[in-house]
């Protein structure tokens, strides 16, 4: 009995120890190949001094950021000033507690599910924290007491409230297709085939969908083109315009932990989750055939692969992000309610009415 | 009269917006591609390779000075009176006869010779002014320095071994 409590403990942190790995500890590189990135794409060169191809470069901007004086404006609001980092990165982070990297590994003889909370309710979750990414935006812009600040905030809060609802419609027509909440059964359910040869991933059973919440992770995440909020040329910096040092630092990082975190939904709702790319399947069949690994071993390296399959999928994601920024402008803010609401509503609205109809004809 | 509508109906097409989007994208992942694998930028890797600008880039100034070491000045304050930053500040004094060896050719001297390079406007004027080709501004466009006193060039540092810009080295 206290066995298993301290094995189930063991496992817990593991995966927690993953996770955090993932995201705070790869950030700095996403940071990098961002700028690195940015760099290719306008024929510069971009960061290269601090060590090897500049892979150094952000630890030595957090470097800075940790030395630099913690300031603090007058008339702010201290407390709301304080809590708006700190939520801005713990939310992005609460949520991906919920999204499953691969199916099981046995370890001891018992199956441990590779996902740090198991919910049947792990939608709503991930939605909930999802919807806690504006706060931050939202209380630094009011806060600090400035005026591009509270810009930023009214821009933030609104273009959320725009783009959540067709977000959302998004989301019901891939719940109505799975018909459970519980994100490990989705990616079980988008395992297998369409037609005999294409992998059964919702994006390829509901395009429109998945085209919906994909541009809705662009705002949801506030990146180009819908980086309102921030909108450098227009409002300073936004909300964390009065943020400096180890604040600004962590607003900055939350970014792109919110990044990972919206790819790696899209990945699970609309791009087969950790089902392995077609043809993997074969490739583990012959390294445990090769190796004589026994059923245990075969399921942890079909574990490993659905894991670097994940990766691979969410890293894809990443990159796009990246690639998008630097092809599009800023939309303009009335242009961007036309396209939440005139648009990207009605039409998901008519996406899942459809979706509905199909699944009632397919399941009957 | 009247107002000339110029606005125009889009298509369908158009108005879907993507299709110019993924043409936006193929050039950008064109120009990632050619960055990454084929590293084809245009940065100058500054420390390392140098900008040469055009013989006509006027950078630091310098004065010219003779064989024996003796600058060309002779105090005539051409320069500080065409000079529109009012930058260049002259003290003038007679040249002792036996450090001259060109005899009367250069009767008076500069005691002191400072020009504040954060006012100068690098027109260039100083040197047009100049009837002896004493003053004159190099191509050295690295200008920074660590106090505001260092970017008073006084006598010493004007008189410092430099080629003139048409001069080739």
């Amino acid at each position: 009995m206290e066995n298993q409590l301290i094995f189930d403990l063991t496992m817990m942190v593991a995966k927690i120890l993953v996770i955090i790995a993932c995201t705070l500890g790869l950030a700095p590189f996403i940071v990098w190949f961002e700028r690195r990135g940015a760099a290719w794409m306008q024929r510069r060169v971009g960061p290269n001094r601090v060590g090897p191809f500049g892979l150094l470069q952000s630890l030595a901007d957090v470097m800075k950021f940790a030395f630099k004086e913690t300031f603090i404006p007058k008339n702010a609001n201290k407390f709301y000033y304080f809590m708006a980092p700190i939520l801005a990165l713990i939310a992005p982070m609460c949520a991906l507690a919920v999204i499953p990297f691969g199916s099981k590994i046995i370890v001891n003889g018992q199956e441990v599910v590779l996902q740090v909370a198991q919910m049947d309710t792990g939608v709503i979750f991930v939605l909930a924290f999802a919807g806690l990414e504006v706060y931050p935006i939202i209380l630094a812009g009011w806060a600090s007491r400035n005026k591009y600040s509270v810009l930023g905030a009214l821009r933030g809060s609104s273009q959320i409230v725009s783009y959540e609802i067709s977000m959302g419609l998004a989301l019901l027509s891939m719940l109505i297709v799975y018909g459970s909440f519980n994100p490990h059964d989705m990616v079980s359910w988008q395992n297998g085939t369409l037609f005999g040869f294409l992998p059964r991933w919702g994006a390829l059973v509901n395009p429109f969908g998945a085209l919906v919440f994909w541009i809705a992770t662009f705002a949801e995440t506030n990146r180009l083109p819908f980086d309102l909020p921030e909108g450098e040329s227009e409002l300073v910096a936004g909300y964390h315009v009065e943020y400096g040092g180890m604040r600004f630092a962590s607003f900055f990082m939350a970014e792109y932990v919110a990044m990972i975190m919206a790819s790696a939904l899209l990945v699970t709702m609309f791009f087969g989750g950790y089902n392995m790319f077609p043809g993997m399947g074969i490739l583990v069949e012959v390294i445990g055939n090769k190796m004589s690994f026994g059923e245990i071993g075969l399921q942890n390296t079909k574990a490993f692969f659905e894991f670097a399959s994940f990766f691979v999928k969410v890293s894809f994601f990443m990159f796009v992000m990246v690639w998008i920024r630097w092809t599009l402008p800023r939309f303009r803010f009335d242009q961007l309610m036309d396209l939440g609401w005139k648009i990207l509503f009605p039409l998901s609205l008519i996406n899942l009415v459809l979706v509905t109809i199909g699944v009632y004809y397919f399941n009957s | 009269m009247g107002t000339i509508n110029i606005s125009k109906k889009y298509t369908a097409k158009q108005k879907s917006y993507l299709p110019a989007i993924l043409i936006g994208m193929k050039i950008t992942l064109k120009r990632f591609i050619q960055g990454f694998f084929f590293r084809q930028h245009d940065t100058i890797m500054y420390p390392e390779q140098r900008r040469k600008y055009s013989d006509r880039f006027r950078g630091m100034h310098f004065i010219s000075v003779d064989p024996n070491k003796t600058e060309n000045c002779t105090a005539c304050y051409l320069c500080e009176t065409v000079c529109p930053a009012e930058c260049i500040h002259i003290v003038a004094d007679e040249r002792e006869e036996e450090l001259n060896p060109y005899g009367v050719k250069k009767e008076k001297k500069p005691v002191s010779f400072d020009i504040d390079a954060l006012r100068c406007c690098f027109c260039g004027f100083c040197e047009e002014a100049c009837p002896k080709d004493a003053i004159k501004l190099s191509g050295n466009y690295e200008l920074a320095v660590s106090s505001r006193e260092e970017a008073i060039y006084d006598l010493d540092h004007l008189k410092r071994n430099m080629n003139g810009r048409q001069e080739k080295l």
